[in-house]
């Protein structure tokens, strides 16, 4: 890895959206010393590989409040820009084996490791709000994920997606407290050995039940499945199976008067390239009018949550990436700010309550349920 | 804690303040090859008044003070030469007012270069500033206080010249305001009074610490298009330049030399830009620009490259991304340059020596130039790639470097924006009254020393 850390320029195009109109590194914007740019932390990551930093807090701090958005390889413009992340994940990995990564991150996957949950919470509660049969090996596998299973607020966007597919007469089940974690924020870590072994049970346990398809809640679980080694089942994220229900009639919406501004999740949008499902689901609702943020798609400013950052917050305060990005939903003047991942969900409501703003957050199936129930 | 860390804590808030190893590290190098020099403590302002206490403060305890921008001089000005505070101004970032009808915009410190071009784009399509080629997260005011160049410098002069109003924080304290904005509540013009500007331009941060800038804007067209002259002779240049900035028709003008790719080996290619509203206006302009060269074409001095669109592309992009991509030749992270403003007559000079250098030093180059005002002169980059994770790399381009800032002055031309050491040529060669002259003025400014010493240090 320090074969290449040494390409990085530091000219800080990799903090800029591709318009340049303000500053898209989620820890840069809150913390605003170079040392939290991307440039700043290939730096200090070269550094403390030379042996010329030791280990501290506050490299620490800097290392893992990278949210892994992807922003810096979108906007890089050296031919290495691919790998950045990467390298900031190895240096995360290195930091983990040398067992160096702060108490909460430590706590984080150890709780993964040991539970399946990076909360530490019992497997027996995963599914139990749950009201919905086992995958039996007929139809769709819709992952419910960490974050929908064990968060009040990803288990009503979870309940959403269930209705409309109901709704739909899709053919689905789950696993039930059977589930496993699907590991991308421990390879997002750098704790590659748990993703690997996370990845190897579900891959397994797929294989025995006869999945084909697999419906993901979360990007975050659709971008880690899609890294799966051996992997012999198609992957969805819900919005490109609900946009294919709507085109097939299988969804009858009716008029919403609303005005509403999507977020890109980074893990659906920058890591995946999925921008434009969600907007259409937006877009087929009648009456519904879609405002754009300033910075989105490719552009789109990060939540702060990725990385494990929705459970330790690194970024968290009166500046915190999902705060500003709740600041510029408002100026759309958008009166619901939209979302398609449980993790941004959580965070954006709690940056609304925090700046006593009267947004709503509401998720793409919440809001497209409206519209089949006006029916 | 100790005393200045909990002071100026308490002026910008601790979460802006930092004395750890990490950010100290950090601010204590650049992009090229100065020797790192540590600060003790990095402080982001958001006000004026932040930015007067933490000057108050230094004079109190006789601390050095380094104001910074995004540090992408590449030579070492905001790295600081004896430690001290360095003041990253990139919090003060707010646009605070746009006269559209006087073209010029009012904005802080830290306002990066990106996010003008896009306050601009949204607010007012039809205006532009000089856009120099360093990347969008440079800042408009450190580009403004090294005398740099832009889109718009061949037509207007440096980019320092189209400043409409200053406020600095005076090295004791004091806030001071410049031009019209001194006594009115407009930013319009520096002139018609005593030239006070030029006391905080092209002096390193070694006056004061400018907080706010008044800056022109001019007619964005519509339009914008590039024809690239290709000659092989350098003796050539100043007489394609002299005519194509005699029409009056080009909105920038640059020149290029480089040994890749092979098909570009001995060539000198001149970029020159067209705008317009429409098509017509575009091609009347080049149709003026390909007369005033047509005998050279039919002599084959020179002709007009067929652009394909991709090279289009990549040289209408504003910034050019290309030329942060020189970092990346070797694969290796850096480059160096050193840029000379020269008159034009001196391009055949300033490029035998840059091959000389190159080949003396073992090292590969690039050159890069742009014209300032009609012909007045121009900046002859003479660049250097690096490996940053090559010792050998660095010192040869290191020496080719310093070479370059030699023969600079060797042809009679001025070092832009040179590094501390650097700054000793330029002062040993100086008329020694204007050394005096500078001593005396930092000296009345600035008693405690405390202005990032170092940088233009006379020692009579």
């Amino acid at each position: 890895m320090s074969m290449e850390l040494h390409r990085c320029f530091r000219c800080g195009w990799c903090k800029l959206p591709s318009d340049f109109v303000d500053y898209n590194c989620p820890s840069y914007a809150k913390f605003r010393f170079e040392s939290f740019s991307p440039g700043g932390r290939l730096w200090l990551i070269r550094a403390w590989l030379n042996g010329e930093l030791t280990w501290s807090e506050n490299f620490a701090k800097i290392l893992f409040s990278c949210v892994a958005c992807k922003n810096c390889a979108e906007q890089c413009k050296m031919r290495f820009k691919d790998e950045i992340v990467d390298w900031i994940t190895s240096a995360k990995s290195s930091a983990i084996e040398k067992g160096l990564a702060p108490p909460k991150v430590r706590d984080f996957l150890e709780n993964i490791a040991k539970h399946g949950n990076p909360w530490g919470l019992p497997r027996a509660q995963r599914a139990s709000w749950l009201d919905l049969n086992k995958f039996e090996g007929e139809g769709d596998l819709l992952y419910i994920g960490c974050e929908c299973a064990y968060e009040e607020r990803g288990q009503k966007m979870a309940k959403n997606v269930i209705e409309l597919f109901k709704v739909a007469g899709l053919s689905f089940g789950t696993l039930g407290n059977e589930e496993e974690c699907d590991g991308n924020e421990a390879y997002m870590l750098g704790e590659l050995g748990l993703f690997q072994e996370l990845a190897s049970k579900n891959t397994q346990k797929f294989k025995e039940l006869g999945v084909k398809k697999v419906i993901t809640i979360s990007p975050h679980a659709f971008n880690a499945m899609k890294k799966y080694p051996d992997r012999d089942f198609e992957v969805l994220h819900f919005t490109q199976l609900l946009l294919e229900l709507i085109q097939k009639g299988k969804l009858k919406l009716s008029e919403l008067d609303l005005t509403v501004t999507y977020h890109d999740p980074c893990f659906l949008g920058r890591h995946n390239g999925i921008y434009s499902e969600p907007r259409k689901i937006l877009k087929s609702i009648p009456g519904l009018k879609l405002v754009e943020m300033k910075r989105n798609k490719e552009n789109s400013f990060c939540c702060g949550g990725g990385s494990g950052n929705f459970v330790f917050d690194l970024l968290s305060g009166s500046e915190s990436p999902a705060r500003l990005r709740v600041r510029e939903a408002l100026n759309t003047g958008a009166e619901i700010l939209a979302v398609a991942c449980p993790i941004c969900k959580a965070m954006f409501e709690d940056a609304v309550k925090d700046e006593g703003s009267d947004l709503e957050v509401k998720d793409i199936a919440e809001i497209l349920l409206s519209s089949t129930k006006m029916l | 804690m100790d005393k200045i860390y909990k002071a100026l804590a308490e002026i910008v808030g601790e979460e802006f303040v930092s004395n750890r190893k990490e950010e100290l590290y950090i601010y204590s190098r650049d992009s090229g090859l100065s020797e790192p020099r540590f600060p003790d403590y990095v402080v982001m302002p958001r006000t004026v008044e932040e930015v007067q206490k933490i000057i108050q403060l230094a004079n109190k305890e006789k601390i050095h003070v380094v104001p910074a921008g995004a540090s992408l001089s590449l030579s070492g000005l905001t790295i600081p030469q004896k430690g001290g505070i360095v003041i990253d101004m990139r919090r003060m970032d707010r646009i605070l007012e746009l006269n559209r009808k006087g073209r010029y915009v009012v904005l802080e410190a830290g306002v990066t270069q990106g996010k003008l071009q896009a306050f601009l784009e949204e607010n007012a399509p039809d205006l532009c500033h000089s856009l120099p080629e360093a990347p969008p997260s440079a800042t408009v005011v450190g580009n403004l206080v090294i005398h740099g160049q832009g889109n718009l410098t061949q037509a207007y002069g440096f980019n320092s010249s189209m400043i409409s109003g200053l406020e600095v924080v005076l090295p004791n304290g004091e806030i001071c305001r410049i031009g019209s904005c001194s006594l009115s509540p407009y930013w319009f013009s520096i002139e018609p009074l005593p030239y006070l500007a030029g006391l905080f331009l092209g002096w390193f941060g070694t006056t004061g610490v400018i907080t706010k800038v008044g800056l022109r804007l001019y007619p964005k067209k519509k339009l914008r298009d590039v024809e690239l002259f290709v000659l092989e002779d350098p003796k050539l240049v100043s007489e394609v330049i002299y005519r194509v900035t005699h029409t009056e028709m080009a909105e920038d003008i640059t020149t290029v030399a480089q040994p890749y790719p092979l098909m570009f080996q001995g060539t000198i290619m001149i970029g020159i830009y067209l705008t317009g509203d429409t098509e017509e206006e575009l091609e009347f302009k080049r149709r003026l620009i390909w007369s005033s060269l047509s005998d050279l074409i039919k002599a084959k001095e020179g002709g007009f490259m067929a652009l394909t669109p991709d090279m289009k592309v990549g040289l209408l992009e504003k910034p050019m991304s290309s030329l942060t991509r020189s970092a990346d030749i070797l694969k290796g992270g850096g480059f160096v340059y050193c840029g000379a403003i020269i008159p034009i007559e001196k391009f055949p000079e300033a490029l035998k020596k840059l091959f000389e250098i190159a080949e003396r030093n073992g090292v590969t180059f690039a050159h890069t130039g742009r014209v300032i005002g009609r012909g007045h002169c121009m900046m002859f980059a003479f660049a250097y790639p690096f490996n940053r994770a090559d010792l050998e790399s660095m010192e040869k381009a290191k020496r080719a470097l310093f070479d370059s800032y030699v023969a600079t002055l060797e042809i009679g031309g001025v070092p832009w924006k040179p590094g501390a050491e650097e700054q000793k040529l330029i002062l040993e060669r100086m008329d020694k009254n204007s050394v005096e002259l500078i001593k005396r003025i930092r000296e009345l400014l600035d008693p405690n020393k405390i202005m990032n010493p170092g940088n233009w240090e006379v020692e009579l």
